[in-house]
């Protein structure tokens, strides 16, 4: 690891934004203590560098990293960008600058404490984003799916594609609580869109009685002689719970009815 | 009786068919269609005994004509009786997919009226499914022993995966429990499954298109503790039914006593859960690690050691082809590490073409290195301050769970203090205070 000089660099919080922090850190010949946005800068003594995000630099990087690292190896960038790593930013410039150095095989070399680094955050980042694929649970609200996520890292991107395949007749969000953000789709387009504040409204009456009929299938399909709550929280963590439907003690109604709601 | 008490019903009577998978199937969704097939497979939820819900797993209907004696569905069996009818089945299934609650639809039955008429219930449901809603997300089927091979054919058309539960691992248990059903009964709709995905995979490379036949596979189930078979016989069977039947799995379900005949284990008895885990980590050396079943267990060792896992078992029996060096060792030998996996091996395998190995290394590379380090060298070096003696050596390849087995049988040992040492008395005995 090379030393820190006495600097932190303040940038915009965009993807292009951290490239262009990697370009500041070859022209300068420098690694900054930090690289922090504004409003997450913490009290420091260090003399700040406000980076500016030129989009020219931030091709010019891109296709540095591109051609002369590899496609891989820009690829797990950008994944780290959407990780909850802390430092992440910093980790990005310092894997860039051993990447020039070292060109395509450093994502082979996995006992290096940066390319460790990457790829721990990456899996952490794919991880979660599978677990949410299964985790995710819509709620019908007027012909409208609603689900909301409260993800560590920012999984909307990597989620998009499977839900957008998966449900492409339906107009449906998943809002992302932690980053105030969501993935809004409606039959042929799709945005991540970012969003301050969401309540789900109240769910009607068949939207009720198909979250008991579910509820009821969850509970009955345990065998209780195989009890096992500490294998049930390593496959499904706690902090998921609080979103899914068959884990809530809400009083839902019982369906009544001899068929199920129309398709 | 509405949807809400059948499915209390029919989801009970399912519960104990273990298959939840919903892997093995890549398939995009249609124009105008819902859902698609990941080839992971996506788990969608946990129930309470820590196995996985990935797919609506019922019953099309318990009322069974059959008497098996290790079966809660039994003829003889005093239960409630439901069946779902095909549209009922369909929109439940439609609904709770369209909710991300779950995967697809995992389908199995009792036998109603005769095994003709059973599948036809099936196939009705399958269709409403695929054609009238085109749901593109993930079927499996059981196939009915006993039906006719043009229904088993549609049925499979219509999935995607297909099984058939051989329970039973031995024709005379077959017989003495469940009489109406007989080794060949289940091994023909097995045969033919095989088969018909075989001719789908020439067929493809002939013909443009060809409806696909069952395009995860097939598996089965096998009781475990029912029945006095070893976990050798068990494991043979799996071996030859993975070379021969081309099974993607074989699940193994420890017996939870459902009936108190005498040729069964008593009511109280406790499922056998740790010889069903044994089991399924032979199964995972069988198919990822290249062992076969003969090396994992012989005439003499029938049963697998319940403190040690197999692959430990099989290095601590063959001391004589470790130390393995880890910049050099073959991608089969590095499989056989104790405590080094499929992935870990893969990692190795990327990380030596351009750096030297250490421990620190495989350490980064996610090895155990608890259990690996007595079988590895790295640059002709054992890890440093590591002293192998019989007893820590064995200490540490036995998981913790099972050390407190093995501490339960044991006699306490004496001890300076009459009762346990907290960590107050630790404390205070560092801080000075005793």
């Amino acid at each position: 690891m090379p030393d820190r000089s006495n600097i932190v660099y303040v940038y915009d919080g965009s993807f292009e934004g951290v490239l262009c922090c990697v370009f500041a850190c070859f022209e300068r010949r420098e690694m900054p203590s930090g690289i922090f946005t504004q409003s997450e800068l913490p009290p420091t003594l260090f003399p700040q560098e406000v980076i500016p995000t030129e989009l020219q630099k931030f091709e010019r990087v891109k296709k540095g990293i591109i051609t002369k690292i590899s496609i891989e190896a820009y690829e797990l960038i950008v994944d780290i960008y959407f990780s909850c790593y802390p430092e992440k930013e910093w980790l990005i410039c310092d894997f860039a600058r051993l990447g020039f150095q070292m060109g395509r095989k450093i994502t082979s070399c996995i006992t290096l404490d940066t390319v460790d680094a990457m790829l721990g955050a990456a899996k952490h980042l794919h991880n979660e984003s599978h677990l949410l694929k299964g985790f995710v649970r819509f709620s019908d609200y007027d012909g409208v799916m609603v689900a909301v996520i409260e993800p560590k890292n920012f999984v909307l991107p990597t989620l998009s594609p499977h839900f957008c395949d998966r449900y492409a007749g339906e107009t449906f969000m998943i809002y992302d609580k932690t980053h105030s953000a969501a993935l809004v789709h409606r039959p042929g387009e799709w945005r991540i869109i970012p969003i301050t504040e969401f309540t789900e409204p109240e769910a009607g009456e068949y939207e009720q009685k198909i979250r008991s009929l579910w509820k009821l299938f969850y509970d009955t399909i345990a065998i209780k002689e195989r009890d096992n709550p500490r294998c049930r929280m390593g496959h499904m963590p706690k902090r998921y719970w609080s979103h899914m439907t068959e884990m809530q003690n809400e009083n839902l109604l019982r369906p009544g009815m001899q068929s199920l709601p129309p398709r | 009786m509405d949807v809400y008490d059948k499915l209390q019903i029919l989801a009970g009577a399912a519960k104990y068919d273990v298959a939840c998978t919903s892997s093995g199937s890549e398939r995009g969704n249609q124009p105008g269609g819902i859902g698609n097939a990941v080839a992971c497979g996506v788990c969608h939820s946990f129930a309470a005994d820590g196995r996985c819900i990935s797919l609506l797993k019922v019953l099309m209907t318990n009322a069974c004509i059959y008497d098996c004696a290790y079966c809660q569905n039994r003829r003889s069996n005093d239960a409630p009786r439901a069946t779902f009818t095909p549209r009922e089945l369909a929109d439940l299934t439609y609904h709770f997919y369209r909710r991300n609650y779950i995967e697809g639809l995992f389908l199995s039955s009792g036998i109603i009226k005769n095994p003709d008429y059973t599948v036809e219930r099936m196939i009705e449901t399958l269709r409403i499914l695929r054609e009238e809603y085109r749901f593109n997300g993930y079927i499996h089927a059981k196939a009915i022993p006993g039906a006719d091979d043009l229904l088993l054919g549609r049925l499979g058309q219509l999935t995607d995966r297909m099984s058939v539960n051989i329970e039973l691992p031995s024709q005379k248990s077959l017989a003495l429990l469940a009489p109406d059903k007989s080794k060949t009964d289940i091994l023909r709709p097995m045969g033919l499954i095989t088969q018909k995905i075989n001719e789908n995979t020439t067929d493809l490379v002939r013909y443009n298109y060809v409806p696909k036949f069952a395009p995860a596979g097939q598996s089965t189930q096998i009781i475990v503790g029912a029945t006095d078979e070893t976990d050798y016989k068990i494991l043979n069977l799996s071996a030859a039914l993975y070379k021969k039947y081309r099974l993607k799995r074989v699940f193994y379900s420890a017996y939870i006593p459902v009936s108190d005949n005498p040729l069964l284990p008593a009511v109280t008895t406790k499922p056998p859960l740790l010889r069903e885990h044994r089991l399924y980590q032979a199964d995972w050396l069988l198919r990822f690690y290249g062992f076969s079943a003969e090396e994992l267990l012989d005439e003499e060792h029938q049963n697998f050691n319940p403190l040690i896992d197999p692959k430990c078992n099989w290095a601590i029996n063959h001391m004589e082809q470790f130390p393995v060096e880890v910049n050099r060792a073959p991608r089969e030998m590095l499989l056989r590490v104790p405590g080094i996996g499929v992935k870990s091996t893969d990692r190795i395998l990327t990380a030596r073409r351009y750096t030297k190995l250490d421990f620190a290394g495989l350490k980064k590379i996610g090895v155990v290195l608890k259990r690996a380090q007595y079988f590895l060298t790295c640059g002709g070096k054992i890890a440093e301050g590591l002293r192998i003696t019989p007893d820590n050596a064995l200490q540490s390849l036995i998981s913790e769970h099972c050390q407190e087995l093995l501490l339960g049988t044991r006699q306490e040992q004496l001890s300076l203090f009459d009762r346990q040492i907290t960590r107050e008395d630790v404390t205070k005995c560092l801080t000075g205070q005793i």
